[in-house]
């Protein structure tokens, strides 16, 4: 079967959203944008499910189903999460997540 | 057979009052608090008494001997099949008749400490301390096998511990507290080592089996141990070395004067009558065991008794404060017993010192406590302890004065008062065995009448003293159990001691001996009458006396400078060569490495806990790079 698109081009495409969302959450100081790097980090394994998912069992949707599941549980998770970031805000006037550091020795 | 078994209840019943004054005491008000203990101890003694009565006199006689009888007995701690530790209750001769003393002196001294101690913090906790001793003597005296005794011995010398500490608020009470209970445990090492060789070897603990003449135990054990001794009298001296401590001998005996920091009935009762006695109630118990098996271990004791009675009688001639005169006295005449026990032999007519022993015991009980509860009516009226601050009394102590002259004429063994009778006896046994100990013991009755009548006549005639105020007779709670003891002590002398309590249980006759009696009196006389003439009336002879013989009185004075010794072989020698060194070990090297573990322990946990930053961005980048490395790891090494 050819899609014209090989995998490997879904797969890089994966491996680079994926490290730039660690990157970011590594590196952001604004616990917004290190929300939006989990969400990229989330897609890029979308990506994965669908691409393998598409060029290995193209007769199932086991994969589809998965990255529905994901963008669900992701747009839940993006709902608890921005609860605390606000939270956060209200406790500490700030949401730099270098100034959140109470919880230590 | 009579049926004994009620005699638990002069064990529980003491220990039942201990308990209800103990916890629930501040909550009664004290006069209840001290009529309950006294009542309880009543009751006490009307039961001994009863035991008395039907032990002597009721109770079948085997072979014309008083049986041991053990009416009680339980297994308290079992070991193993063959080792293990009873509680029980023994009648015997001597038991019982340490029954009828411990209680009917404990009895008067609670009757009596009602009034003494009126008004005194912590009322109710005396009384309760007083039914603690009271339970632990008893339990001693009971005691079927010599562990018990140890316990209740070690008991014994809590009590006495906490109540010479009465006056808790006085440094000196609490230094004299210290130093009975480190003195008498220190002997009691001596006691414990003896008792493990001597059940080691005997393969028993029990009285009975112990001392039966005929029986397998006092057979064993004579082969020769160490430095040309049997195990047997190894392990007897050692038993008497806890005796030595609890009954104050030479050179044991630096606690008992110090003791008299305690409160008056306290020193009348435990370090009179009663737990001083404990020693010579220990040998006696143990007896056939010297006889038969260590004859030197009892040489020892006719030894270290003459020694005693003879050093305790001379530093008594030069104190001054009449309670410690009373302990130096007490010393002395315990010497006596372990003296005349030293030179006892077994049954019939050989055991005459082994009788008058007990005898002595006995008699000594009720004057001595007498002594001391009249004492304490003394410094009561008075405010004071030394004989300076007496003279003249007689005039306002009427029931006083001739209940103290009783028990003076009596320790003074002046007939027909009962400390005539026993010391006859003594004198009359160390005659027949030891002719030297006789006669140091006849100089010491002379010298006992002398140093007594010296405190009588300074305290109830002498020079006129100006009191601050009019002293006045005791109260009458104070003054019947004085009356009651003074009976006794008078009377006391007619029991019949060579019928009732015998080392072999059969009775035998006596006879005053007058080749004894007569030099006896004479010397006790002859003590009164120098006494007279010192002190009737103010002389200057005393002092004159003490200038004469300067350094042998300021000798006697500093009791010999034992105490000096002792602080000096503690404090110089093992305090410092041994104690200190063991200290600084303790200190730097055991403390060093424990300390060292404890700061590495720390420095390293001071730096691992930087980890934990609170960033949670670290934390993220610590878990990517695990992951990424175990991606990698697996990746590669997975085949």
């Amino acid at each position: 079967m050819n899609y014209g698109i090989p995998i490997q081009y879904f797969l890089v495409l994966a491996t680079i959203m994926f490290f730039a969302g660690v990157y970011g959450f590594l590196t952001r100081r604004n616990l917004i944008t290190i929300l939006m790097s989990v969400e990229l980090i989330l897609n890029s394994v979308n990506i994965n499910f669908l691409a393998f998912n598409r060029y290995l069992y193209p007769h199932q949707l086991e994969g589809m189903f998965f990255s529905l599941f994901v963008i669900a549980v992701a747009a839940s998770e993006a709902a608890v999460a921005i609860a605390i970031i606000i939270n956060i805000y209200r406790r500490f006037t700030t949401i730099n997540v270098e100034d959140v550091d109470e919880m230590k020795f | 057979m009579i049926n004994f078994s009620y005699t638990i209840w002069i064990l529980l019943l003491p220990f039942l009052m201990f308990l209800l004054l103990g916890l629930a005491g501040h909550k009664l008000k004290p006069k209840l608090s001290g009529l309950l203990g006294t009542v309880g101890l009543g009751v006490i003694t009307v039961l001994s008494y009863i035991t008395a009565y039907k032990y002597f006199f009721t109770s079948e006689k085997i072979d014309n001997a008083y049986q041991k009888i053990t009416a009680f007995n339980t297994v308290w701690l079992q070991f193993t099949d063959k080792l293990h530790i009873d509680i029980g209750i023994l009648l015997d001769p001597i038991s019982v008749m340490m029954l009828i003393v411990v209680t009917t002196v404990s009895l008067m001294v609670h009757i009596y400490s009602i009034g003494y101690m009126k008004g005194e913090r912590g009322y109710e906790r005396f009384f309760s301390f007083l039914s603690l001793f009271s339970f632990s003597m008893l339990g001693l005296v009971l005691a079927t096998n010599i562990f018990q005794m140890y316990i209740f011995w070690e008991l014994v010398g809590v009590s006495s511990f906490l109540l010479i500490g009465f006056y808790y608020q006085k440094p000196s009470a609490v230094r004299a507290s210290k130093k009975a209970f480190i003195v008498t445990r220190f002997a009691d090492l001596g006691f414990l080592i003896g008792i493990l060789i001597l059940s080691f070897n005997t393969k028993t603990f029990d009285f009975i089996s112990l001392t039966n003449p005929a029986g397998a135990s006092i057979i064993q054990g004579g082969k020769i141990a160490f430095l040309g001794l049997s195990v047997m009298t190894w392990s007897m001296i050692l038993v008497f070395m806890g005796g030595v401590g609890k009954s104050a001998m030479f050179p044991f005996h630096i606690w008992l004067p110090d003791a008299m920091e305690g409160p008056t009935p306290v020193s009348a009762l435990i370090h009179a009558a009663t737990m001083v006695v404990a020693g010579v109630y220990l040998v006696a118990r143990m007896f056939p065991i010297y006889y038969f098996s260590a004859p030197v271990a009892l040489n020892v004791v006719a030894y270290v008794g003459g020694f005693s009675s003879l050093f305790a009688a001379i530093i008594a001639c030069t104190q001054t404060d009449i309670k410690r005169v009373l302990a130096y006295s007490t010393m002395s005449q315990i010497g006596y017993m372990m003296l005349a026990l030293g030179v006892s032999g077994y049954g019939g007519h050989e055991g005459l010192g082994y009788m008058a022993s007990m005898f002595h015991l006995f008699t000594h009980a009720l004057f001595k406590s007498l002594l001391f509860l009249a004492s304490g009516a003394i410094i009561h009226a008075v405010h004071s302890n030394y004989m300076t601050d007496m003279g003249g009394l007689r005039k306002y102590l009427p029931i006083t004065h001739m209940t103290f002259l009783v028990a003076c004429l009596t320790i003074s063994g002046i007939p027909p008062f009962s400390g005539f009778f026993s010391k006859d006896e003594i004198l009359a046994a160390a005659l027949d065995h030891n002719k030297f100990l006789f006669f140091v013991e006849w100089a010491v009755a002379g010298i006992t009448a002398f140093y007594m009548f010296r405190i009588y006549f300074s305290i109830f005639w002498g020079k006129e003293t100006q009191y601050h105020h009019t002293p006045h007779e005791a109260p009458a709670i104070m003054t019947i159990p004085l009356i009651i003891l003074a009976i006794g002590a008078a009377v006391s002398g007619f029991l019949p001691f060579n019928r009732l309590v015998t080392s072999d249980g059969r009775a035998f006759e006596t006879e005053i001996n007058l080749a004894v009696a007569i030099p006896s009196v004479l010397i006790g006389l002859l003590g009164i009458g120098i006494a007279y003439v010192m002190y009737r009336k103010e002389s200057a002879i005393p002092d004159k006396l003490a200038a004469t013989f300067k350094y042998s009185y300021k000798w006697a004075y500093n009791k010999f400078y034992i105490d000096e010794v002792y602080l000096f072989v503690t404090k110089k020698i093992i305090f410092r060569y041994i104690s200190e060194p063991v200290a600084w070990f303790d200190r730097h090297i055991v403390d060093g490495t424990m300390n060292a573990i404890a700061n590495l322990t720390q420095n390293v946990s001071f730096r691992i806990r930087e980890f934990q930053s609170g960033q949670l961005q670290k934390y993220g980048f610590v878990f990517v790079t695990g992951a990424i490395m175990l991606a990698i790891l697996f990746i590669y090494l997975w085949k």
